[in-house]
């Protein structure tokens, strides 16, 4: 099958709005007789189904968690881009535009983008209307910061909650509906497998995590909105219940599965302490605007830190070497995450890593604190040259910019942000691979529909920080709830879907023999043994640097670990009860199979850009080198083994951008 | 309005509603009791106008043993439905890590605070409603017709030791009752503002003074008689 | 470090369930406490036995998923923190740490250390919202300005990540704080005025129905939250409900 992004004609600026105008609509009576499923309920999902349920659709939303208010949507931290220009520094939507096509390091489709960078001021008029307190100036105005990779502030935030704040916005908007009778709610299920019926998408097959009764749901669309896959890599900076089974089983359904190898590895997580960690913890982007990085200039000063002889607040400017500035001195520490990760790991395994495993960086906040004190002891009318009062002045202004942040890292790390510099080192983050959809978020199985992080569509190669919050909610507000009326508009007429077919039949049967086969396997090895073990091989040979035979190494060695968890992996309990070894097992399974797609989109990307780094291909800095024959959207059709997917390729098309080197410096 | 007594913040309401009712009507029984160390005449004045006004003996009256025993029984509603929110107790709680003894233990000073009450009344209160009420003597004069009775009454009331000692643990369980009431009191009606600080030292300050004070009358009268 | 852990063992919502006793050994002061959890949990699995089911999610002290009464506070010893958050270190060698779920009528134990706290959903559903259309079709953000110091109490109480750890700690398991939480947000800005009467009054409501106990103010809650939200905001809602009662 051809690959039809259903791009419209027309002038950029123009096919959002002349899309809108020529697709079909379906009239509100007969949106009553139209069910629509969503899994999902963070940013995209969940503000999808309380828009399809204002507009009159009947929804059934799904979520894993106790909570639709608990999606790791919840725990984006630094901000959310709008192209309102409310500073006069510039912005527009062509620059959001620009800067988010630039920043995916030209692998994203053009007509998405603009259209994101189109709805975004309108993300936040709805998220002030609906009572989302972000952050304000004295004059009662809304506040912006600036995020990595642009030269703007453009970057609305509410302290380091954005997704907090902007997830609650939607979780109220599906309440209002739920409280209506609109959305039906069911929590604490995980979908398990995609109904298609005639080649369209039907129902989904899910599983009460608290009963474990495998339930039949049928609809006449169903939209994914499941966030990423982030969670292959077992450490990341995703909820531990992240997972790409939903996404996963859409594909084995015939969905195509696009570029999973861009991955984000975000620059400022906190390091790993040990073999005991389950997960990683972001510090937010917003950070590197007042924190500077660095690490010792000479090895010897390295050595005596690690040895615990020499503190880092000791080391002498001159000694230290902030090599983001160095290297990129037009966007210094904000250069964007790839390049800044990159960065990180080229010093520490040049051996310059701070702490005891060699593999961190430092955070340094000393220079911000005195520059904020000076200007606060300024404008108080103090002793500007009063050492201890502009520090204290100072570490006041930092803790009500970034005081949850500082927090969160003492706790974690045992030591106080504030009088040493933080550590930090590069973590899985985002995935901006995904499902397949077309201009429409429709995928390659009409009826079954993908938003947010699921999909693989505006974020290229690599995502602009804050833009992630901005593309969940552009979805399912405002393009998701258009889009599907043009499909829906032929099944006003359909009734009621029944579950009771052979497809659905079908379905459910293989999710039970999946579930018995781990239920009666009785092996040697709990789940978490063959997540680890796939992590580290995907940390390892798919991470921040990937060469081939690095790739090739890892394609075998996940399908032997995917045998072997098949046959040895062990789950205690039973179907029937709440089981959190079994969901993680399935879990995992999927995990299995898409760590080898992977690493064989990985393979076969012949180039670097953005997330996506071959050592094969560099400049002669060492910086990203993109090709001109791989200027194309890899999506993969499902046929089996991982191994055997078929490739399709989605040229890119650039009409209103020269693709240019991407240059940070 | 109507149903406000069936939400918990309406009964929580009502519950602050008579602890102000209550605190004002101890404060002036403080003040009344005062007198009777200071200045026996003005102590016997006070009591009989107290004793003989209209407006306090058919309105304010009726309307304090209505607080009285509203409060009590809000009081053991409001225990019997929370005990009920949480059907299994805890194996260990560190209620001390979080609270003061006085606030989770309202119900037990609150039920000492009754017992106290009813040997009150029979102390004073029902003697008093018998001599005036039921032999109809509201002159307010001694047997003898020579001056007030009631100065006489109460430090006749503090020679045995039982009762001096009785009265005082009542007091320091009063104490406890106000340590919490007093500031949740202003918290239920809704007064959580920037003058709350200052709000609180008051209320401590009322919670020791005010029971203070009642031991020290009793102790008073007990040394001096 | 070595420890006795004693924590609540039920097999589902209709077992009476009891305390089990298993030792540990071995625990990083640098362990999460859900990480030691998870290593319990790898070795009651290699032994053949039923891991601790418990909930969590993020692992950053966010999502408010997770919960856990641990030595009899809820989300253990430390302060401003989620269970995901409390490392081991605030722990000693040889301690015997009591893990229980959070106690409530209206949070009925799913199994273990897992509870359902569907009733503050439904409170939401009764009026956490304002009712805007997400047409995108609203007037400009900027189009009414909020006062800075509303806006930031507004935003202390909406960081409320409904963990449910105000119930817990409550000695009557009053739900006060979470709902006084949102009764806030909406209250201290422009947008929520237009249904306040309505939302308080339905939103207390079901918090009533869902069978929370009633505030005595003893302010535990406050001490235990992991977000620290304030008792203001109960004052306030109790406010709010007082002037709807007389309104409405």
């Amino acid at each position: 099958m051809a690959l039809d992004s259903k791009i419209p004609k027309g002038p950029l600026a123009d096919k959002w709005t002349n899309h809108k105008n020529n697709i079909n609509l379906v009239n509100p009576a007969n949106k009553r007789l139209i069910d629509v499923i969503v899994v999902g309920t963070g940013l995209a999902g969940g503000s999808a189904a309380a828009t399809l349920a204002e507009l009159g659709y009947n929804v059934k939303a799904f979520c894993f968690q106790d909570s639709p208010r608990r999606a790791h949507s919840i725990a984006a931290q630094g901000g959310i881009n709008a192209a309102k220009n409310y500073q006069g520094d510039g912005d527009s939507t062509y620059r959001l535009f620009y800067d988010t096509v630039k920043g995916g390091d030209y692998r994203s489709r053009e007509a998405n983008v603009y259209r994101l960078a189109e709805v975004s001021a309108n993300i936040i008029d709805q998220c002030v209307a609906q009572g989302v307190p972000f952050a304000r100036e004295y004059g009662g105005l809304l506040d912006n910061r600036s995020f990595g990779g642009v030269l703007v502030s453009r970057t609305f935030y509410a302290a380091g909650q954005t997704g907090q704040q902007l997830l609650l916005g939607a979780y109220s908007a599906l309440n209002r509906q739920i409280g209506r009778g609109k959305v039906k709610m069911y929590n604490r299920h995980e979908m398990l497998d995609v109904v298609v019926v005639d080649g369209k998408a039907r129902g989904i097959i899910a599983r009460n995590l608290v009963t474990g009764e495998i339930e039949r749901h049928s609809a006449h669309a169903v939209v994914l909105g499941t966030g990423g896959y982030g969670n292959v890599f077992f450490l990341s900076t995703n909820a531990m219940g992240s997972n790409v089974t939903a996404a996963w089983k859409a594909h084995k359904r015939g969905a195509y599965f696009a570029n999973p190898c861009y991955t984000q590895i975000h620059p400022t997580c906190i390091p790993v302490s040990g073999d005991h960690q389950s997960k990683l913890t972001l510090m937010s982007e917003s950070l590197r605007n007042d924190g500077r990085i660095w690490v010792p200039k000479h090895i010897k000063d390295v050595e005596a830190i690690r040895a615990g002889k020499l503190k880092p607040t000791d080391l002498a400017e001159e000694d230290r070497d902030y090599y983001l500035e160095r290297r990129y001195p037009a966007f210094g520490n904000l250069v964007p995450r790839d390049v800044a990760s990159r960065a990180a790991k080229e010093r520490c395994d040049a051996g310059y890593g701070v702490n005891a495993t060699g593999e961190a960086v430092y955070l340094d906040f000393a220079s911000a604190i005195k520059r904020y004190g000076k200007e606060q002891a300024h404008i108080k009318g103090l002793d500007e040259n009063d050492a201890a009062l502009v520090k204290q002045l100072g570490q006041d202004v930092v803790r009500t910019k970034y005081g949850n942040l500082f927090q969160m890292y003492e706790k974690i790390v045992d030591q106080n942000p504030y009088e040493t510099p933080m550590m930090i080192y590069p973590a899985v983050h985002y995935t901006m691979g995904g499902i397949w959809v077309d201009y429409n978020l429709q995928t390659t199985v009409p009826g079954l529909y993908c938003i947010g992080e699921a999909n693989f569509s505006d974020h290229g190669a690599n995502r602009l920080g804050a833009s992630a919050l901005m593309q969940g909610l552009a979805d399912g507000y405002f393009v998701l709830p258009y889009t599907i009326g043009d499909y829906l508009a032929h099944d006003i007429r359909t009734g009621p879907i029944s579950t009771d077919s052979k497809e659905f039949d079908e379905a459910e049967k293989s999710v039970r023999e999946n579930i018995e086969h781990l239920i009666n396997n009785n092996g040697t090895h709990s789940v978490d043994h063959f997540h680890k073990k796939l992590g580290k091989i995907m940390w390892n040979k798919c991470g921040m640097a990937r060469n081939e035979q690095g790739l090739k190494e890892a394609i075998t060695e996940i399908a032997e670990l995917r045998a072997e968890f098949w046959k040895d992996v062990k789950v205690p309990g039973t179907n029937d009860e709440f089981n959190e070894e079994l969901a993680k097992a399935l879990r995992v399974a999927d995990f299995l199979e898409l760590g080898e797609l992977f690493a064989k989109d990985a393979l076969l990307r012949e180039e670097s850009a953005g997330g996506h780094f071959r050592e094969e291909y560099q400049t002669e800095e060492g910086e990203a080198k993109r090709r001109k024959e791989f200027q194309y959207v890899a999506a993969w059709e499902y046929k089996g083994e991982p191994k055997d997917a078929v490739l399709h390729k989605e040229d890119l098309v650039y009409e209103n951008i020269e693709v240019k080197e991407r240059s940070y410096k | 309005m109507s149903g406000i007594l069936n939400s918990s913040i309406g009964r929580k309401f009502a519950m602050a509603l008579s602890a102000f009712f209550l605190m004002i009507f101890l404060l002036q029984h403080f003040v009344i009791n005062s007198l009777s160390v200071i200045n026996p005449d003005s102590f016997n004045e006070v009591s009989h106008f107290m004793g003989t006004n209209w407006l306090i003996q058919y309105i304010m009256q009726p309307v304090l043993i209505f607080g009285v025993i509203f409060h009590f029984i809000m009081g053991f509603i409001l225990e019997i439905r929370n005990k009920k929110a949480r059907n299994i107790s805890y194996a260990k709680n560190n209620g001390g890590a979080n609270s003061t003894w006085m606030s989770r233990n309202m119900i037990y000073s609150g039920l000492f605070i009754l017992i106290f009450l009813v040997i009150h009344f029979i102390d004073f209160w029902i003697p008093e409603i018998n001599t005036k009420y039921i032999q109809g003597d509201m002159s307010g004069l001694l047997a003898d017709g020579e001056g007030y009775r009631y100065y006489e009454e109460l430090t006749h009331k503090f020679v045995p030791i039982w009762r001096v000692a009785f009265y005082c643990l009542g007091f320091v369980f009063l104490a406890l009752h106000l340590l919490h009431g007093f500031m949740s009191a202003f918290q239920s009606v809704g007064a959580n503002n920037k003058y709350t600080q200052g709000l609180k030292g008051f209320g401590k300050a009322y919670a020791i003074i005010i029971p203070l004070g009642f031991i020290f009358i009793a102790l008073f009268h007990h040394f001096n008689h | 470090m070595n420890l006795t852990l004693k924590i609540w063992r039920q097999k589902n919502a209709n077992d009476k369930g009891k305390m089990v006793d298993y030792p540990i050994s071995d625990i990083s002061p640098d362990m999460s406490f859900l990480e030691m959890l998870d290593v319990l949990n790898e070795q009651l699995i290699n032994k053949g036995e039923e891991p601790v089911a418990f909930d969590h999610d993020c692992r950053e002290g966010i999502c408010g998923m997770c919960s856990l009464y641990i030595n009899g506070e809820a989300h253990g010893p430390d302060r401003g923190v989620t269970t995901c958050q409390l490392h081991m270190r605030m722990f000693n060698d040889g301690d015997t740490i009591y893990i229980e779920p959070f106690r409530a009528a209206a949070f009925p134990v799913i199994k273990d250390l897992v509870v359902d706290r569907s009733a503050f959903d439904r409170i939401q559903h009764a009026g956490g919202f304002i009712s805007v259309n997400t047409s995108g079709n609203t007037i400009d953000a900027n189009a009414i300005p909020v006062n800075k110091h509303d806006a930031d109490d507004a935003f202390a109480a909406a960081t409320c990540i409904g963990c449910g750890a105000c119930v817990a700690s409550c000695k009557n398991s009053s739900a006060m704080l979470f709902v006084g939480a949102k009764v806030s947000q909406f209250a201290l800005l422009p947008q929520g005025q237009v249904e306040a009467t309505d939302r308080v009054l339905n939103m207390v409501k079901q918090m009533d129905e869902e069978g929370f106990g009633n505030c005595t103010n003893t302010g535990a809650c406050e001490v235990e939250c992991p977000k620290g939200i304030s008792l203001e905001n109960i004052a306030r809602m109790n406010r709010e409900y007082l002037k709807a009662s007389l309104k409405g």
